[in-house]
């Protein structure tokens, strides 16, 4: 019998575990979540009456079905909700549950980390009041609040018109979208994006909603700065005519696609390898997801490719453990699975494509911006220490150096722009200035926790044992 | 005061009441900790650097731009801890712990 720990309770972790149970295996899934869902199927907290037909639209029966499958499975597996996994020691995980620490062992990891918001730094970006568009997003389906009252939503993303939708479906008042997507890149991408028709139709089926609510968008702007004193209060923008625009608002979401929380990955020795369209560090996996002896990532935290990818993901990640431990897989379709992946892949990537990374915009990013919000580092600060003699070549270097990406998000919103900077001061193409390396603990843990089960067995074992 | 956030569902959970910074805030059951504060307040915590407010940014446990000082000298990741009734939120570093 084979013990399979699963990080993440999202659509991928959730249909690996439902594969591995089928077959008889002993599975533990661990999330950071109160509830099973993921961001994308997220539950409302308990006692709050949240029309979910109105808020996920199209997504509804698949969140229908998510939390069906789920609460059908729960008895049949260890399922850990609100565990932190911090770190990974050969076949251990350690975790931390309301200040508790324990392990949990195991002969295979499916890593289904999910993805935050890829976020750069903006002038302004951390006043109170602007958020990233993932986070406005959950604010809504969890507790059933608007992140302001007069809301700018903005960047270049697949959920900017998502996110707005939703806001705009339960009265709130939009004061802009404002999408910097170029349009030559969005025609660049036609021929992939092609690869799944029907997700194409929907977003352009939310631009038209908003549009008919009267919701002004602009595209092909430049975001130049977020303004306030205490607080957001104009967004200023270019338009695509060079025109300078100024939207007063109380709240701001943006987000310039998703980013994997690759963390644990590293910690499992993933190995990693660029990817030039997303211009970002992935775990490097076979079509099934295996990316180490014993070790496996699925979903949006392996690449990003929307929900429905992650499920299959996490069935054929799933597979693959079982093929590796010699149990006879029935009842999957793999082939047409694969097939399926490949499609939906080659459509986020026609998607980070057309929705793409304003390098330029980062190049550009004036000396006083912030770029490590944590530590409150600057883009000058950072440039600065390129520039000097004996200066880092590489980030992590220049992370030791300046302590940009060292503080408690562990470089997880500075760590892209950080790196862009660093390849253009240095002329050097983005693959060359590094990656950064994980380090346990992946988020914060307090100082003052006490042991449980696993943890608190090997720590007396330790102190009894002889000289 | 006004708050930043607004509950556009009503909830329906009872009322717990918090302090923040002192001040009597009510909030609900189930809430988190960045909910209750938020739609009180413009801001949950000063920076310990740059001494500027924030309040949050990703809303998912992922950035740790929402870590708040309790009275007890603990602290908490606003956006995914539960409110408890008598708890009392500040917004700035206890003094003893000035960084």
């Amino acid at each position: 019998m084979i013990n399979v720990a699963i990080v993440g309770a999202g659509p991928a972790g959730v249909a690996a575990a439902d594969v591995l149970v089928a077959h008889g295996v002993a599975v533990t899934i661990i999330d950071e979540g109160r509830e099973a869902g993921g961001q994308i199927y997220l539950r409302a907290r308990a006692g709050l009456k949240l029309d979910i037909d109105a808020l996920m639209g199209a997504e509804a029966a698949n969140y229908r079905s998510f939390h069906t499958v789920f609460e059908r499975l729960r008895g049949r597996f260890d399922y850990q909700p609100e565990t932190l996994v911090w770190g990974i020691d050969g076949k251990r995980l350690h975790t931390l549950r309301a200040g508790v620490a324990d392990a949990v062992a195991f002969d295979a990891l499916i890593l289904a980390t999910g993805a935050t918001d890829r976020t750069l730094p903006i002038p302004g970006w951390t006043l109170p009041g602007v958020f990233t568009l993932g986070g406005a997003q959950v604010l809504l389906k969890e507790h059933g609040c608007l992140i302001g009252r007069r809301i700018v939503f903005c960047g270049s993303s697949p959920l900017l018109y998502l996110a707005a939708k939703q806001y705009s479906a339960i009265g709130a008042q939009i004061a802009a979208v404002l999408d910097s997507t170029p349009f030559t890149a969005r025609l660049g991408a036609a021929p992939d994006l092609l690869a799944a028709p029907r997700t194409l139709a929907r977003g352009l089926g939310y631009m038209n909603e908003l549009r008919r609510a009267g919701v002004p968008i602009h595209q092909g702007v430049r975001l130049m700065a977020f303004q306030g004193a205490g607080g957001i209060e104009r967004v200023h923008f270019r338009d695509r005519a060079g025109r300078e625009h100024v939207v007063a608002c109380d709240a701001v979401a943006y987000g310039f696609g998703l980013k994997p929380e690759t963390q644990l990955a590293d910690l499992a020795g993933a190995e990693f390898r660029y990817d030039t369209t997303f211009r970002q560090w992935l775990p490097h996996a076979d079509r099934d997801g295996r990316c180490g002896p014993g070790v496996y990532v699925a979903g949006d935290g392996a690449t990003i490719g929307g929900a429905r990818a992650a499920a299959l993901t996490g069935k054929l990640a799933a597979c693959a453990v079982l093929d590796d431990f010699g149990i006879t897989v029935s009842g999957v379709a793999r082939l047409a699975m694969r097939g399926e992946v490949a499609r939906l892949r080659r459509f986020q990537r026609g998607l980070a494509r057309a929705f793409a990374w304003p390098v330029a915009a980062i190049h550009s990013l004036d000396d006083g911006t912030v770029v490590c919000r944590c530590e409150g580092i600057t883009a000058g600060e950072l440039r600065a220490s390129l520039r000097a003699d004996f200066g880092p070549t590489e980030v992590n270097r220049l992370k030791a150096i300046t302590r940009c990406g060292m503080g408690r998000c562990q470089g997880r919103f500075c760590g892209l722009a950080a790196a862009e900077l660093t390849a253009h001061a240095m002329n050097m193409p983005l693959e060359a200035v590094g990656r950064s390396r994980g380090q346990a603990p992946v988020k914060p843990i307090p100082l003052a926790i006490s042991l449980a089960g696993n943890v608190a067995a090997a720590a007396r074992d330790e102190t009894s044992a002889p000289a | 005061m006004t708050g930043r956030l607004v509950r556009a569902v009503a909830p329906d959970a009872p009322a717990v009441r918090i302090l923040v910074d002192g001040g009597e805030v009510t909030a609900y059951a189930g809430e988190s900790v960045l909910v209750a504060v938020l739609a009180a307040r413009n801001a949950l915590r000063r920076h310990e650097f740059s001494h500027e407010m924030r309040a949050g940014f990703c809303l998912m446990g992922a950035c740790q731009d929402c870590w708040v000082w309790l009275a007890d000298h603990s602290r908490v990741r606003a956006c995914t801890t539960e409110v408890a009734d008598g708890m009392h939120i500040l917004t700035s570093t206890p003094p003893g712990f000035a960084t």
